[in-house]
């Protein structure tokens, strides 16, 4: 039987030597994965919690992945520049080795699970909407653009602003902005900002009026359907300071591409601060409406 | 009606006598040999794979500057709704179980022709109807259907994509639909009853295997498919209220009856190339299949698996349990790794030569590894909600689909074009096709990969300056020109040995299943003369009885006392004392 | 045929197993009901085939050690050419067309449709042998 001439013969001295340079080359690449914590493998860490530990997750698997990809890949290199028909010879006809075959279905069977392990748990706290939240917001994504309703945490979290729009300080895509918007900066003030405080929990409420849309925003390394006609519930706690890009990415006709928002994420003060003058405004804008109605 | 008698021993002289049927225009419009069912379902799909192709082109110029506007963000919305649809509905599924499978398999089985001919000469018609129903969908006034090839509710609704275009879309996918269920029933039956002698089902090439899998896959996903199009279709026109949210439909049931066809559907589109891969690899490597049971049993663990995972692309519904699918995804990685093992194990320490098929094959191994890895990243909920519907997905999509439907694809055809036609193709043009498409499809696709990291989301039809995804996505259509050259190399060559024939004999890569046993192309009814079959590889034991395959499965003697020594001439039936050679072509 | 009934049964079993596993995690019904038509696909053909397995004559195909002529003969009759299946996807076709533009098109298809049935059953019992 073939079975055990299938394993590569007793290394030979220049085997040995490329060998060893091979294992340093891969203890090299190893040092140089792991001792840069800057390696980010392409992706952001976000400014969240939940992106930190998303990140956290994705450097992980990348590693696993890189290692699997690169073992494989040099089998197939192996096998593609070893065995290179050198005459004619006709090969040894081995066709099954059962250990090996059952060693190959067991250990990435192994693999998947504890990948799995992680990620389940990392899914768990990414989704956890337990803790009481410091701030809500209310988004309503529609063709094309988006309303944010925030509610005070008051007695009723889940005061609903579609249909309470007085109680809640609205933001919201400018009336026009679709058609008419080719290539504006995603701070443009034609798109609405979301205003979020810092190291402060905020849950988010997220629903459509019309049809799929993606609520997606770099930063949080998050994205949620606004999938009529759910309302889905989601937590984001921040941990740094900036503006940040916001898009819809589930394709919602014909002006999806510009279905552009921001995020600006402040110190708690900065954001009381903005919030009350979101408050005066609303006050203001009802005073005025009122007089216009008695008029 | 022909009686078609199998062939016993010797090749009988009423059996080399030539149908006299109807020849040019009318043979192809009345013919139900499957033969030339499957060269008219290949050239129809390379078509659909050309025009999808351009589609492609024209998007990839378009995002090559920021704010482009080469063309609308209407255009663009049915470019890529009609992109996705004719490669995935139009190229990829027919050309591997319509236009490869349709020629291969019953040669592979030993058959005079599919089970059921006119019913496969039925689902032709019915899937160049559909096929030409949909691309004429540019022709109506509103455009063709632009709501993504996934036509999520409720925005495939009356009120939000008025118009002929998608309509025309869905009675499209309907006829379609019907067309894969009818060769799916078809390639069962013919590998369930049409098998020559000794050919027991643990003796059926990989590719037969793979295709017998892939058509239960299309029974169990198809039909799905074609009653959420009528749904669909009832929804708009009739007034009903199944995915409207107005009426209390429910949007995310037609997701839940999309994928639950969809994800079946890119297994549908792997598991032949899969196939094509193995008998190709194993061929070049003149060595048998490696772990032949394990790769098996692979193939319908794939299957089974896949019918439970549809809801891996809904990750961000909200609505789904993702603990449940994301363990069945990552399940999905094991026998694939299996595949992958037997596949390098099928190389292992062979006679390995690079001629364009296992190019192609090779290929294939190497970028669908890549694939296979953001799967793996993809099926974990956490990180699918950072990426979902960026441009980190299409890049996995098309690196997985691309890697296995043309790679894939393109080392059966190249493998099998002398099958099809009787001549070579050039192999310097094959060699230079397949290099231009391995750097273009790098070039392509990595920058994908980044931008998605960078937050490039999909199906947007312009981007601002200031996101600075402009350098990134030059290069990727410059990778994208790449790939559109090979293509055209490939069509070049197909050409050239159109018009300069090199003829192919009957076994040019002394490849081992029962097509090559036969003449190129092959007569009517395929087979003059069958070789004894005691393993998977019946030509390759005949051709080289010295090295026959070892009989490690359900062979109790090797060699059973002939029955019929007055045999063809030179040959006793147990393959032992063949001297005669089947084939004997040009290229070894 | 006891292969080919077996494959059709595991994945029946398979799909079933996952069918209750899912219907007691998640309480969906749409996924559930799909699930159990693809429990059902494996399941009916793939007992109907283990079923005629214990009752038909043993085929030279299920025999590993078949020799050629045990197989030779007549496999069946094949249709040569018909031009039926066109005519029929022709009428398809037409009648998939009057979803979208209106009834006009289908009695064409319909007639075109009728025609190739006719046809085909015709051809049929003039080949004799199927």
């Amino acid at each position: 039987m073939p079975r055990r001439n299938l394993l590569p013969s007793a290394p030979t001295p220049t085997k040995r030597r490329s060998r060893r340079v091979a294992s340093l080359g891969a203890l090299a690449l190893l040092v140089l994965v792991l001792g840069g914590c800057n390696v980010d493998f392409g992706a952001t860490k976000g400014v969240t919690t939940q992106s930190h530990l998303e990140f956290r997750l994705w450097f992980w698997l990348m590693v696993a992945g890189i290692a699997v990809a690169v073992f494989v890949w040099a089998l197939i290199f192996w096998a593609i520049f070893r065995y290179r028909k050198k005459d004619d010879k006709i090969p040894k006809q081995f066709h099954e080795h059962i250990g090996l075959e059952v060693a190959y279905t067991v250990i990435p069977l192994i693999m998947v699970l504890v990948i799995f392990g992680f990620t389940f748990v990392v899914e768990n706290n990414i989704d956890n909407v337990l803790t009481p939240p410091q701030v809500i917001v209310n988004v309503t994504a529609y063709q094309w653009g988006w309303i944010f309703q925030y509610s005070k945490p008051g007695p009723d979290p889940h005061v609903n602003c579609t249909l309470a729009p007085k109680d809640c300080v609205t933001v919201e895509t400018a009336p026009n902005a679709a058609p008419s918007a080719l290539a504006q900066p995603y701070t443009s003030p034609i798109y609405p900002q979301l205003v979020l405080p810092v190291n402060e929990t905020v849950r988010f409420f997220l629903r459509s009026r019309d049809v799929v849309h993606g609520f997606y925003v770099h930063a949080f390394n998050f994205s949620r359907y606004a999938q009529p006609p759910l309302t889905n519930a989601f937590e984001i706690h921040p941990t740094s300071t900036g503006v940040f890009p916001g898009q819809c990415t589930q394709y919602c006709g014909l002006y999806h591409s510009e279905m552009l928002f921001s995020v600006k994420v402040e110190t708690p003060s900065q954001f009381q601060a903005w919030f009350s003058g979101q408050e005066k405004k609303l006050q203001t804008q009802a005073s005025l409406q009122s007089l216009v109605s008695r008029s | 009606m022909t009686i078609a008698a199998r062939p016993a021993l010797a090749p009988s002289p009423d059996l080399l006598e030539e149908e006299h049927g109807p020849t040019g225009m009318l043979k192809w419009l009345t013919s139900t040999d499957h033969k030339v069912i499957g060269k008219s379902y290949t050239i129809t799909s390379l078509v659909f794979f050309c025009m999808a192709g351009l589609m492609a082109m024209v998007m990839r110029t378009q995002l090559t500057s920021p704010d482009n506007t080469l063309v609308s963000q209407h255009l663009y919305n049915e470019l890529f709704t009609m992109h996705g649809s004719l490669m995935l509905y139009l190229f990829a599924g027919p050309f591997a179980f319509g236009g490869l499978a349709n020629f291969i398999v019953p040669l592979q089985v030993g058959a005079p022709d599919m089970a059921f001919p006119r019913l496969n000469a039925l689902s032709y018609w019915l899937y160049l109807g559909g096929g030409m129903i949909m691309v004429s969908g540019f022709l109506t006034v509103g455009g063709a259907a632009d709501f993504g090839w996934v036509a999520y509710a409720p925005l495939s609704s009356a009120t939000n994509t008025p118009g002929a275009g998608p309509d025309m879309w869905i009675v499209a996918l309907l006829l379609t639909g019907f067309s894969a269920i009818f060769t799916g029933v078809n390639i069962v039956a013919t590998v369930f009853y049409l098998r020559a002698p000794g050919l027991t089902m643990f003796r059926l090439p990989i590719f037969t295997w793979n295709m017998l899998v892939t058509a239960i896959l299309i029974l169990i996903a198809f039909p799905v498919l074609a009653s959420a199009m009528i749904m669909l279709w009832c929804d708009r026109h009739l007034g009903t209220h199944i995915f409207t949210v107005s009426g209390g439909g429910s949007p995310v049931l037609w997701q839940n009856l999309f994928w639950f066809f969809g994800h079946p559907e890119v297994y549908i589109l792997a598991l032949p190339f899969f196939g094509i891969v193995t008998d190709v690899l194993a061929t070049f490597s003149r060595k048998p299949v490696f772990g032949y049971k394990g790769m098996v049993f692979a193939t319908i663990s794939i299957a089974a698996l896949s019918t439970s995972v549809w809801a891996h692309h809904m990750y961000t519904t909200g609505t789904e349990l993702l603990p449940f699918f994301s363990l069945m995804t990552y399940m999905i990685a094991v026998p694939t790794g299996v595949k992958f093992f037997n596949w390098i194990g099928t190389m292992w320490r062979g006679s390995l030569t690079f001629e364009t098929p296992m190019l192609y094959a090779v290929g294939f191994l190497v970028v669908f590894l890549f694939g296979g890895v953001t799967g793996i990243l993809l099926a974990s909920p956490p990180i699918d909600f950072a990426v979902h519907d960026t441009y980190f997905v299409v890049a996995h999509f098309h690196e997985v689909l691309f890697g296995s439907a043309v790679f894939g694809g393109f080392a059966g055809l190249y493998f099998w074009y002398p099958k099809f036609t009787g001549r070579m193709t050039r192999e310097g043009l094959g060699k230079a096709s397949f290099w231009v498409m391995f750097v273009g499809f790098w070039v392509t696709f990595v920058p994908q990969y980044i931008l998605g990291l960078h937050g490039m989301p999909r199906r947007i039809a312009e981007y601002g300056a200031a996101t600075g995804w402009q350098s990134l996505n030059q290069v990727s259509t410059a990778g994208a020109y790449l790939l559109f050259a090979s293509v055209a190399i490939t069509l070049i060559n197909f050409w050239v040995s159109w018009r300069r024939p090199v003829p192919a004999g009957d076994n040019p890569w002394d490849a081992h299943t029962l097509e090559w046993a036969t003449s190129s192309p092959p007569p009517h009814h395929n087979f003059y003369w069958i070789p004894p079959i005691r393993s998977e590889r019946p030509v390759w034991d005949y051709n080289h009885p010295e090295h026959a395959t070892p009989n490690g499965h359900a062979v109790p003697s090797p060699v059973p006392a002939a029955v019929g020594s007055l045999a063809a001439p030179g040959s006793s039936d147990g393959g032992a004392g063949g001297s005669g050679h089947v084939g004997g072509g040009t290229a070894q | 045929m006891k292969v080919e009934g077996t494959v059709l049964l595991v994945i029946g079993v398979f799909m079933g197993a996952v069918c209750a596993i899912y219907w007691f995690l998640s309480n969906e019904t749409s996924g559930t009901m799909m699930l159990l038509g693809a429990t059902l696909l494996g399941f009916v053909p793939g007992a109907y085939y283990l079923w005629w397995s214990r009752r038909m004559k043993p085929r030279p195909e299920d025999n590993p050690s078949a020799s050629r002529a045990d197989g030779a003969g007549v496999v069946a009759a094949f249709p040569s050419t018909s031009v039926w299946p066109f005519v029929l996807g022709v009428g398809a076709a037409l009648v998939g067309l009057a979803l979208v533009f209106g009834l006009w098109t289908a009695p064409i298809g319909f007639v075109l449709g009728f025609a190739a049935l006719l046809g085909v059953i015709r051809e049929s019992r003039r080949g004799g042998a199927v």
